[in-house]
Formats: structure tokens, sequence, C-alpha cells
């Protein structure tokens, strides 16, 4: 799709990371390799790796974080760059401010990276229009459209318990139609070449003709589960059901929560992934968040190694250029 | 001021003319068409050899944004940008600043046309008082200070009862409604159309029913009220064949279409082109084919520009954030007749779509050529063309989807009340 073409330098090396759309499985699995010997770093006494030192990197949340904000910023710092946090919902644009003069502001401050969250989607897209050409943008999730580093970082986790992903059938369940997170993961799974992508979710939590993107729907999640190698929930955001979306959290609990039962319909060694935060006791039962199955908290820490890897690989710098990392 | 139009190949569908003939001018109005009127001698001779003479054309929306937003656009800028399209009528949606709900207002207009003297503008009225779909405006009174007809612009009536009331009033006023019809709480804050590419962008959807379901009940109420009622901007094949249906049933509709919708669908929002933000939105080649096909069935009766002129910032901004419409108006004729070429629209069809048809749903005595009638002329090389650049538009909107398009035809002469108004170097 034409997302490549802004996301990929004349030599077809990643220079933004907008989505995970469009962009080759060797692209994906080198983003893969690279957080492969970077999660090493974090294991030992000292956690630095000096590949961008001398770099300022803008963290730029216009939507608040703490999770992805956090993890960027301890990417950064393994990295050894500086790092600016700014949290921008509550100052510039409040003032008037557009979002182009906010960026131009940051540039001549002589940032290197912009790291954007933002609440609409096309955000990250627009602001890599704009920004000088010597600026990466790293996409950390606009409005409904992507969250690609979330989706690699899943993927990463995925290739560390099941080696490839040519014979897995993958469930998302939860809330498609507002899920960056969904999205990202969709496109790199279908890239990355598993045998089946299921969604599972109520027909007013799918968006329109979302069969295009290579999935098969399920509305019962008895079915969709059968047989999943992965199971990828997503967050409820409690807003859903202000609207005419959802009837309440228990209904939603009692027809798509994963319990350690219905569980039982996926295969014996499956594994449950969550972006987190977790809403306990709507779309997850606390026993299967902690459960043997769960690798939630292991997504967590991976999200360090695989921000670092496209951290430096938009940076133009491979991990063995710092002579430090095996 | 006497001109004489030589050797041009006059086409004039509501007349039924296309062939060689000259055309007289004297004082504004046509003297005489093929036949020299006695004793007429001309100032001014322009050479139409090669060339196609064509009335006026009559656009039935756009956006000249005085008062309100000057700085998007003015009568000055736009009506010129107009003129170099062959436009010299316009009807402008009552969506201005101040809306159009006054008479003071209405008076600014007339007072800005003829300033600009550069064509006929006729406002439409607000229906509803500041067009918040809450208390009927004045609509005789604005009638009187020189409004063509009543609309509520792209704001939405919840109340049905009030959408009812206000046609009611309308009918009685015998005053035409010009009505978009968007459901807005299907709309919800949509900005694209639902389906494949709002998914994939993350971008929320305005599905089809949006528009449908806001017609069927808009449709009812023509029944009920028996108000005369042109629908405005369909963009889906299912609103076309709804409308063909009531025209069936004998209800007094008519309805136009945007160009852009004839030309462009939601694929060409590509990766978050704000140009290719509009309202109704893109939707998909179905449904541009489904309105191509009312055009040609003659459902359609009119295709307009919706022109909307927009100023840099109000594109430049995450898609959601972007300001809906596209700057048109210069390309409206070069763009239908990109559809003649295709093969997808017939050449005096698509004349007729922008003048004797929009005149009529106007009612006005406008778009046809005959002795005795207003000398609003478009002269017309058909054989040149021009590729779409940003930089060289009149318009002070620089936001067309088109950019880089070459598209044929070019106007030459706009002539206004007798006087050229236009002349391309």
């Amino acid at each position: 799709m034409t997302g490549n073409k802004i996301q990929l330098d004349k030599n077809g090396n990643l220079k933004h990371f907008l989505t995970t759309e469009g962009l080759s499985q060797a692209l994906l699995q080198n983003i893969l390799d690279r957080a492969e010997s970077f999660a090493s770093v974090g294991e030992r006494a000292v956690k630095k790796v000096p590949l961008l030192r001398g770099k300022t990197i803008a963290n730029l949340f216009f939507e608040p974080s703490t999770r992805t904000r956090t993890t960027f910023e301890l990417a950064a710092k393994r990295l050894s760059a500086d790092i600016l946090n700014l949290n921008i919902s509550t100052s510039a644009t409040s003032k008037g401010e557009t979002l182009s003069d906010t960026l131009h502001t940051l540039e001549a401050m002589h940032c290197d990276m912009f790291v954007v969250r933002h609440a609409n989607s096309g955000a990250a897209h627009y602001i890599a229009t704009q920004v000088a050409p010597h600026i990466s943008v790293i996409n950390a999730g606009d409005g409904r459209h992507a969250h690609p580093t979330q989706a690699m970082l899943d993927m990463f986790t995925i290739r560390r318990h099941k080696k490839t992903f040519d014979n897995l059938r993958v469930a998302i369940v939860g809330d498609i139609l507002h899920s960056r997170v969904a999205r990202s993961e969709i496109h790199a799974l279908s890239t990355l070449g598993v045998l089946e992508i299921r969604i599972i979710a109520p027909q007013t939590l799918i968006p329109k003709d979302v069969e295009n993107l290579g999935v098969q729907i399920f509305h019962d999640m008895d079915e969709g589960l059968n047989g999943a190698d992965v199971v990828m929930m997503l967050r409820l955001q409690k807003e859903r059901m202000r609207g005419a979306l959802l009837p309440s959290e228990n209904e939603y609990f009692q027809r798509y929560g994963l319990t350690s039962k219905r569980l039982e319909k996926a295969k014996s060694d499956v594994i449950v992934m969550h972006p987190g935060p977790i809403n306990r006791g709507v779309e997850i039962a606390s026993d299967v968040a902690d459960g043997e199955h769960s690798v939630i908290l292991q997504q967590v820490s991976h999200g360090i190694a695989v921000r670092m890897a496209v951290m430096a690989m938009t940076m133009g710098r491979s991990p063995e250029d710092s002579g430090e990392v095996s | 001021m006497r001109i004489i139009i030589e050797k041009g190949r006059l086409l004039d569908p509501a007349n039924k003319l296309d062939g060689k003939q000259d055309l007289f001018i004297a004082d504004g109005k046509v003297v005489g068409i093929k036949k020299k009127p006695e004793g007429f001698e001309s100032d001014l001779q322009i050479d139409a050899k090669d060339k196609v003479v064509l009335p006026g054309l009559v656009d039935l929306c756009a956006r000249l944004r005085e008062p309100g937003y000057a700085y998007k656009g003015t009568f000055q800028s736009e009506c010129q940008a107009a003129n170099s399209s062959g436009i010299t009528s316009i009807c402008c949606p009552p969506d201005t600043n101040p809306v159009i709900d006054t008479t003071a207002v209405v008076d600014l207009i007339r007072q800005r046309t003829r300033d600009a003297n550069r064509g006929n503008v006729y406002p439409l009225a607000a229906l509803t008082l500041g067009l918040k779909g809450e208390h009927l405006a004045e609509m005789d009174t604005l009638r009187r200070a020189g409004c063509i007809g009543v609309s509520n612009g792209l704001a939405p009536i919840e109340s049905t009862e009030v959408l009812r009331r206000a046609f009611e009033y309308a009918h009685s006023c015998g005053l035409t409604v010009f009505f978009f019809a968007e459901d807005y709480s299907l709309k919800n804050n949509g900005v694209v159309h639902e389906g494949p590419v709002s998914t994939r962008l993350g971008l929320p959807g305005i599905p089809e029913t949006a528009e449908t379901v806001a017609l069927s009940r808009a449709l009812l109420l023509v029944e009920q009220t028996q108000v005369k009622a042109h629908f405005c901007r369909l963009s889906s094949a299912r609103s076309v064949s709804m409308i063909a249906t009531a025209q069936e049933q004998g209800l007094p509709v008519t309805a136009d279409v945007g160009i852009c919708n004839l030309h462009l669908t939601e694929m060409d929002i590509a990766d978050y082109n704000s140009d290719a933000h509009l309202q109704p939105p893109l939707r998909n080649e179905r449904d541009r084919k489904g309105l191509v096909e009312g055009i040609n069935n003659g459902v359609i009766a009119a295709v307009c520009s919706d022109h909307q002129p927009h100023d840099a910032d109000a594109k430049a901004a995450p898609f959601s954030q972007t300001e809906a419409g596209a700057s048109t108006i210069e390309h409206l004729l070069p763009l239908m007749l990109h559809l003649v070429n295709r093969k997808e629209i017939k050449l005096e069809q698509a004349i007729a779509a922008l003048t004797s048809q929009p005149a009529n749903i106007l009612g006005l005595d406008k778009g046809s050529l005959s002795v005795g009638s207003d000398a609003d002329i478009c002269i017309l090389d058909l054989d040149s063309s021009n590729s779409v650049d940003t930089a060289s538009l009149l318009s002070a909107g620089k936001n067309t989807p088109f950019k880089g398009w070459e598209l044929p035809g070019q106007v030459t002469h706009t002539l206004f009340n007798g006087e050229v108004v236009f002349e391309r170097d």
C-alpha cells in the first residue's frame, strides 16, 4: 500500500515507523531479529548501549499514556539518547497553537526523533509529512489506526513461544472497531504468514468490510477459540458502555470474557496476550490473566527491546554498530 | 456594447440547437441567432471558429465565502474563478457567517454581487433560524429580499416535526426546499464513507444509511406536504434509485450531484489525503457509477461544483481535524468533459446538466440561448487541455483533489450580461 512511500527511505530502509501495513515480511522479521539482540541488554548489570548517544528524542504525547511512554523512555535511555517528555494535551494545543507550529518549535530545538501518540487516526502520518528530512517519526498510537510497536512486541512474543508463524491460528478478541492495536496486529500477522486470523466480537465492535484485511469473523467465543494457538485479548474501554455498543460489562464478560473453561477450546499450548492495562472480570478472568498460558508480563519487557530496535533502525543504526551487543 | 460571435458551434440542449451559427448580442441581450438583425453593427467580433458556444453555466452550489470567511475566498476571487470555467450564475447556500436568515445578509450578498459584477448570485435562505433546526426562518421575508429558495445547508434538522413544519411553510410560500439528506446520529462523528477504507485507516465512518434514512424521511414528508424539494449532493447509488422511485410516483422532487463524487471514490483518500475529505463523503465505485447513471437516465438533473475553497490551515491537520470540501469551481466544466471523453456521459447531456436543467430547478430563465435572453455565454475550446496545477488556480482555495489531472477543454471567453468578463490569453 501507499504507506510504504513515506515509511521507507530511497534505499528501502525504515525511516519512519507509522504502521505495520505494507511493510515486507523481511523487514518485519528484521525488526524482530534486532529486538532479539537488544533483549539481552536489559538483563545485564549495565543496561546501556551507546548507539544513539548525542541524539535527542521527543516523546510527543497528545493523549495520556503511562505504559507506552515509559517503555519508549526506557528504550531511548538504554540506547543512550536524550529524551524529552512532552504532554501536549495540557500545554501547547490548548493555547491555540497548531500541530504544525508545535512541531516546528521542537524542530528548532534540534530533536532527531518524534515518538507520537495522538487521538486522531493519521496524526503520525501527517506529522511525518511535515517534519524536516532528518527527523524520524515513530507512531506510538494514532486514533483507531495503528500502534505498530505494540503489534511488533506482540509478534516478538509470539515468535519466542511458537518459533515460526506459519501454522498459527490467532484469535483477536474484543473491541476491534476502536482498536489501533488490532489493526496493526492484523497487518503484521498477515504479512508474517499465519494460517488464520480470527476476530471475535459482537457486530457492534467490528468495523465494516474488515474481511478485506484477511480475517474471519466470529460472534461466538467458543467457536472462535476452537483450536487457537494464540489468543490476543483487547482492552475494553469503559466509555463503550455509555453508547449503544454494549449493554453492560456483565453481559460482555458472559459472552466474550476469557475464562479458563473457555480457554480449554484452544490448543493445550495456547498463549494468552493482552496489551494492558487489563480489566479483570471484564474481558479476562483473573485466573487466566495470572495463569500458566498468560504471557502478558513478558509482552511488557519485550516492548522495550522492540522499541529499541525500531528506534535504532529508523536512525540508521544497527546493534552491531556499538560493538557491544552480540 | 454590440458583439458578434462568429462561426462557432452553438450548442444549446434546451433549444435542441447544435450547429454552426453566428450569435448577435446588443445591450446585454441576445438579439439574433444565425440571422443578423437589421442594421446590426458590432463593436467587437469574437472569432469562435472551431470552438463551441454554450449558454453561461449555472452552478447550483458554490460557496463564495462572504460574509464571514473572507480568508477562504471573496466574491471577487471566486467569481473570477467561476468565469474562467464559463459559469455566470451561482446559487449559494445559506451557511455563511452570519447565516442567511436576515434581510441584512441578503442585502450584503446582493451588494457584493453588484460590486463583483461577474455573474448572477442567487442566495438560498435559511430554512431554520441560524440553521439550528429549531425555529423557522422568515422565509417569505427572505424571499422578497431576493432569496431563490430555502435550505438548511449541511446542518441537520434532527426533529422530524420541525422538518415537517418547515416543508409545509415553505410550500405555503411557494418556495423550493434545497435539502441535504444526512442523518445526524447515523453520521455520528464520521468523516469518510464507512467501508474498507475507513476500516483500514481507522477513520470514523459515515454509513450509506446516514444518507438513505434521511432521504426516506424527507421523501415521506414531501409526499405529505407536497413541497417542491430539490435533493442536494447525492452520494450513493441507492439514493439515486430512491429518487427515481419518488419521481415515478409523481412527487415534485429533483436532485443534483457534486462533481467530485462523479470522479473520485473512497480509494482517493489513499493515506489521509485531506483534499479528498468531503461532505457527503466519497463512496465506492458502484456508487460513482450509479450517480453517473442517474445523470444519464435523467433522475439527477444537475451537476454542481459544490465549490468550497479553504485556507491552507483548514486542510493541514490529521484527517478528521481537517475541514471538509474541495475547491472545484474552475474544473466543473473540464471534469464534465472528461466524463464525456471517457464515454460515460453524452456531451449534450453533460451540458444540459450544467445549464438549462439547473436553471429549471432554480426557476430561472437562464441556461439557454434564444433571441431576447440574457447574453450569458461561454465559449469553449474542446480540443485543448490543461493539467490541474494549484499554483495557477484563480480561486483563493487551493484545495483541489484533482492535482496533476490532465483535463480536456478550456474556456476561451465568458460573457456576462453581454460583457466579456473572462478571456484566456
